[in-house]
């Protein structure tokens, strides 16, 4: 769904009432932002779809994390033109939970209405973590942990979750199983997803579409179509050409000077 | 000159060698002297009552209730010299600790109390307050302040920001901030604050209890140096390191109620 169609659908939704084009949850019209003399974000514009599931790459210093507080409402914006959802969560690379309350209390915190326990239970459960309700998070492993953290997220229902490298801490196997999970409750839930990684694979294997920022712009934007799962053909070329938006040799390049520094 | 050529000891020896390197053998090495010297008259009476006479002595007080009625009165003084001087110290450090202008007007503030030392400040107390109670309650309180401020507030300000940060972006209120990130999180240093807290409360009730008192571990000790009875001030010493004993093992009872959720205590549940 390009831009381009976008517009076609918006034309025609004048003749045919059925077909209505879709408000994006987040919209950002020439968003900057300075701290000081350093501008770490220029002139950034962005629309995500409802449901729609984005990977953000970027090297360190490329600004994501600003991105990502702004998008949070962790950072004041006023005087900005930003279209941000109400309901909106995060996860961050470190789970975050408070220490002093157990898992199920960290689920909860802040959720407003009734049924409180009953709503952290069954996001727990959703991430298999139904076993763990009581238990204090120093004891959880990193996993479970960062399962944890989804689940405080996911109670909240949002329209838009921010996940702000969440698996960079785990290791290869869980982050594995992490992606199915991520995918599987995105499945259910259809939150639109922001994804901050610097894991070009990672990016390929989960998103819709997939943004390079660079020195607070996109430099590139790739929109995946191929199904989850059956990506593994498209991977060599995509990574190419991401890699090369991140001005990074392609990967064969870094075995080459790994050999030649050896010899 | 090997470990081979060592002959191995007998079996006498190596119990010795047990029990000399016990800890508790210097203590209870040190009570027997003491106990020879008083019963050869090395050490005289007036000097220092021997272990077995203080013992004596402990015993006698206890049945005779005078000791249980002067601990309670003492008791009384630390408690609410305490229970003043923990609540201010709790109040202020809320106040500097939670906000910029508290801060600015409270720390300065508690910085120079600082810089007096409290005993010396018992003079122009017992001007206002007079050598009744309030001067010895006020002596304890005014002490106990600064230990209780200091860590409380250094511990609100140390919370992680990245936990601030997560609890904030799932639309936690000021108020439910405090409550539920802000003020966990300052718990351990509390304690610790805590612990110091009742530490100086027993040094400052020895001393305001020099101060004219009536009844009282104090009270009893004077008496006793009136009538050299050595033995008296012995007990009464016991009992004040009991106190401090006492007191530590409170904190440390709050404490693993308080912090369960800490990784050393949890591997030990």
């Amino acid at each position: 769904m390009d831009a381009r169609r976008g517009f076609l659908l918006a034309e025609a939704a004048e003749h045919l009432p059925p077909v209505v084009p879709v408000e994006p949850v987040v919209r950002l019209r020439d968003f900057t932002r300075r701290f000081g003399e350093n501008t770490i974000i220029h002139g950034l514009d962005l629309e995500i779809a409802p449901g729609e599931f984005i990977a953000l790459l970027g090297r360190s210093g490329s600004g994501k994390t600003t991105l990502l507080r702004t998008l949070a409402g962790l950072d004041d914006a006023r005087g900005q033109d930003i279209t941000v959802p109400g309901s909106r969560a995060v996860v961050y690379q470190d789970a975050r939970l408070l220490p002093w309350k157990k898992v199920w209390r960290n689920v909860a915190l802040g959720l407003r209405g009734g049924n409180v326990r009953e709503r952290a239970e069954k996001a727990l459960s959703e991430v298999g973590l139904g076993h763990r309700l009581d238990a204090w998070p120093l004891t959880l492993s990193g996993g479970e942990a960062q399962r944890t953290a989804l689940a405080r997220a996911l109670v909240r229902e949002p329209q838009l979750l921010l996940l702000d490298e969440p698996f960079a801490a785990l290791d290869a196997l869980t982050r594995i199983r992490m992606h199915e999970l991520v995918l599987s409750l995105w499945r259910a839930h259809a939150p639109a997803v922001l994804l901050v990684t610097h894991d070009v694979d990672e990016a390929i294997a989960l998103a819709d579409r997939v943004l390079v920022l660079d020195s607070g712009r996109i430099v590139a934007e790739e929109r995946i179509a191929a199904p989850r799962g059956e990506r593994d053909a498209l991977v060599p070329r995509l990574r190419d050409t991401l890699l090369g938006h991140l001005k990074v040799a392609p990967s064969d390049g870094g075995i080459v000077r790994l050999a030649s520094a050896r010899a | 000159m090997t470990a081979l050529a060592i002959p191995r000891p007998h079996f006498a020896a190596r119990l010795t060698g047990q029990v000399v390197s016990a800890r508790w053998f210097s203590p209870v090495a040190l009570l027997l002297l003491w106990e020879l010297g008083s019963r050869t008259d090395v050490i005289p009476e007036r000097t220092l009552a021997a272990p077995s006479k203080v013992l004596a002595t402990l015993a006698g007080m206890i049945v005779s209730g005078e000791l249980p009625a002067n601990l309670l009165v003492s008791f009384w003084r630390v408690a609410a010299g305490l229970g003043l001087g923990v609540g201010a110290g709790i109040a202020l450090a809320l106040v500097a600790g939670l906000s910029r202008s508290g801060e600015a007007a409270v720390d300065p503030l508690m910085q120079i109390k600082r810089t007096i030392p409290v005993v010396a400040l018992s003079p122009l107390f017992i001007v206002w307050f007079g050598i009744g109670e309030t001067t010895k309650i006020a002596l304890i309180a005014f002490a106990t302040v600064f230990p209780v401020y200091l860590n409380l507030y250094s511990g609100i300000r140390g919370i992680d920001a990245r936990l601030i940060d997560a609890a904030r972006s799932f639309g936690l209120t000021q108020r439910e901030l405090i409550w539920n990130v802000v003020l966990p999180g300052a718990l351990p240093s509390l304690l610790v604050g805590l612990r110091y807290a009742l530490t100086i409360a027993v040094i400052m009730l020895v001393i305001a209890e020099q101060i004219n008192a009536s009844a009282g571990l104090g009270y009893l000790i004077n008496n006793a140096r009136d009538f050299m009875r050595t033995d008296i001030i012995v007990v009464c010493l016991i009992v004040y390191a009991f106190l401090g004993l006492g007191a530590d093992w409170l904190v440390r009872g709050i404490e693993k109620r308080a912090l369960v959720w800490r990784p050393s205590i949890v591997e030990q549940a």
